[in-house]
């Protein structure tokens, strides 16, 4: 699975970064819980696999002493017997009840084994025969056997239905561990690039405006400068073109009194 | 699963399915249906085939199908594809032939599991 640069397909901003962390987290914690259950899972897998052989075992040797059993009581009761049970099924005594057992969430259905009564009647009628002690010797020996077979049954079924539950588990736990999170993960390094990207530009572009609005300053400074200089000079220029004119008619420069220097001549009218 | 508990099915030579009968774990039903096939020398393949899928997937009264190991033989296919939890299929040894773990099929697949520590 290429993982390497994987990512969901998304805008990346904020509120979206904030989102997919979000996600995440939950994607993470889900891999820790999910991990957990599993870990309990085939804990308890192990053990059934281990009660599983044994209870094998011990049937194996249930089973070879209820046939045993059987054959004792054919051998001393004739075929009579075996007829008279063939002829006399009718309704089961023996049933076998489910009950579920609760495994970190998976339900696992539970056998017990159950005798129902009134079986006393059917029992006397094959005594009637020959060998009635040996039939109900081998009568006690098959419902040991069928207790050993729904142990064994019970334990069977948890054997499959962990299984699958097991396999499920797993699965969910490497689809978040290769899948999602780093998907969610590439997301996320994806955002923060795509952020960090723009946070640059936004940057430069200021800089870039600050640096233009500096020379725009300095520019009208120095225009200013010169226009200053220039008018500082012109006024110069004027003054002294003044003081000139000033001191040539007094005669004594610039700043003479013009009601000491000049005669006056009165006025007649 | 109803309130007076599930039934026991067997399939297997007559012996083993009288033993069976014995211990109380036959049944016939309204419809004159039985839990139980005794496979003789005239059975065919396919009268057990029949009668396994019937056990196993028709009848929902039934939760644990025993069958002896030389039968089981004889359609080892349906056994080995039978995957559900319910009903739970077990292999049994029957009167002549001894147990042979190996053959089993969930055994095999337990013995797989454990590494060969728990086979035979």
């Amino acid at each position: 699975m290429s993982s390497a640069g994987a990512r969901l397909n998304v805008t990346p901003t904020v509120t979206t970064l904030a989102v997919i962390k979000s996600r995440l987290a939950g994607a993470q914690r889900g891999h820790r819980l999910l991990k957990k259950k599993a870990d309990a899972l085939t804990l308890r897998y192990r053990g059934i696999l281990r009660d599983i052989v044994e209870a094998k075992r011990k049937l194996a040797t249930s089973m070879r002493d209820a046939h045993f059993a059987w054959t004792r009581a054919k051998y001393a009761g004739g075929d009579a017997v075996k007829h008279a049970v063939l002829d006399g099924v009718d309704r089961a005594n023996v049933r076998v009840m489910a009950h579920e057992d609760n495994v970190a969430g998976v339900k696992i259905p539970k056998f017990t084994c159950r005798k129902c009564g009134a079986d006393e009647r059917r029992m006397e009628l094959t005594g009637l025969a020959r060998g009635g002690a040996r039939v109900r010797e081998a009568k006690a020996s098959y419902g040991e056997a069928i207790g050993l077979l729904s142990e064994l049954a019970s334990l069977q079924t948890a054997f499959v239905t962990l299984d699958e539950a097991i396999k499920t588990t797993n699965r969910r736990v490497n689809a978040l561990e290769n899948y999602v999170t780093p998907r969610l993960q590439n997301t996320v390094k994806y955002i923060l690039s795509e952020l960090d990207e723009l946070e640059r530009e936004e940057f430069f572009r200021l800089k870039k405006v600050q640096a233009k609005k500096k020379k725009d300053i300095e520019e009208t400074e120095m225009m200013e400068a010169e226009e200053e200089k220039r008018i500082t000079q012109a006024v110069d220029a004027e003054l002294r073109a003044f003081g000139d004119v000033i001191g040539g008619e007094g005669g004594r420069g610039a700043g003479g009194n013009l009601i000491e220097s000049e005669h006056d001549e009165d006025l007649l009218f | 699963m109803n309130e007076e508990g599930s039934l026991m099915a067997v399939i297997g030579d007559e012996d083993t399915v009288t033993g069976f009968l014995l211990a109380g774990v036959g049944h016939i039903d309204e419809r004159q249906r039985a839990n139980y096939l005794i496979v003789g020398e005239r059975t065919t393949e396919s009268e057990i085939a029949d009668a396994f899928k019937a056990f196993t997937t028709q009848r929902d009264d039934i939760a644990v199908v025993l069958i002896t190991q030389v039968v089981a033989d004889r359609i080892r296919f349906l056994v080995e594809a039978h995957a559900r939890a319910i009903p739970s299929v077990l292999e049994i040894p029957d009167k002549e032939n001894p147990y042979r773990p190996e053959a089993d099929s969930v055994l095999a697949r337990v013995s797989h599991l454990l590494g060969g520590e728990g086979g035979a």
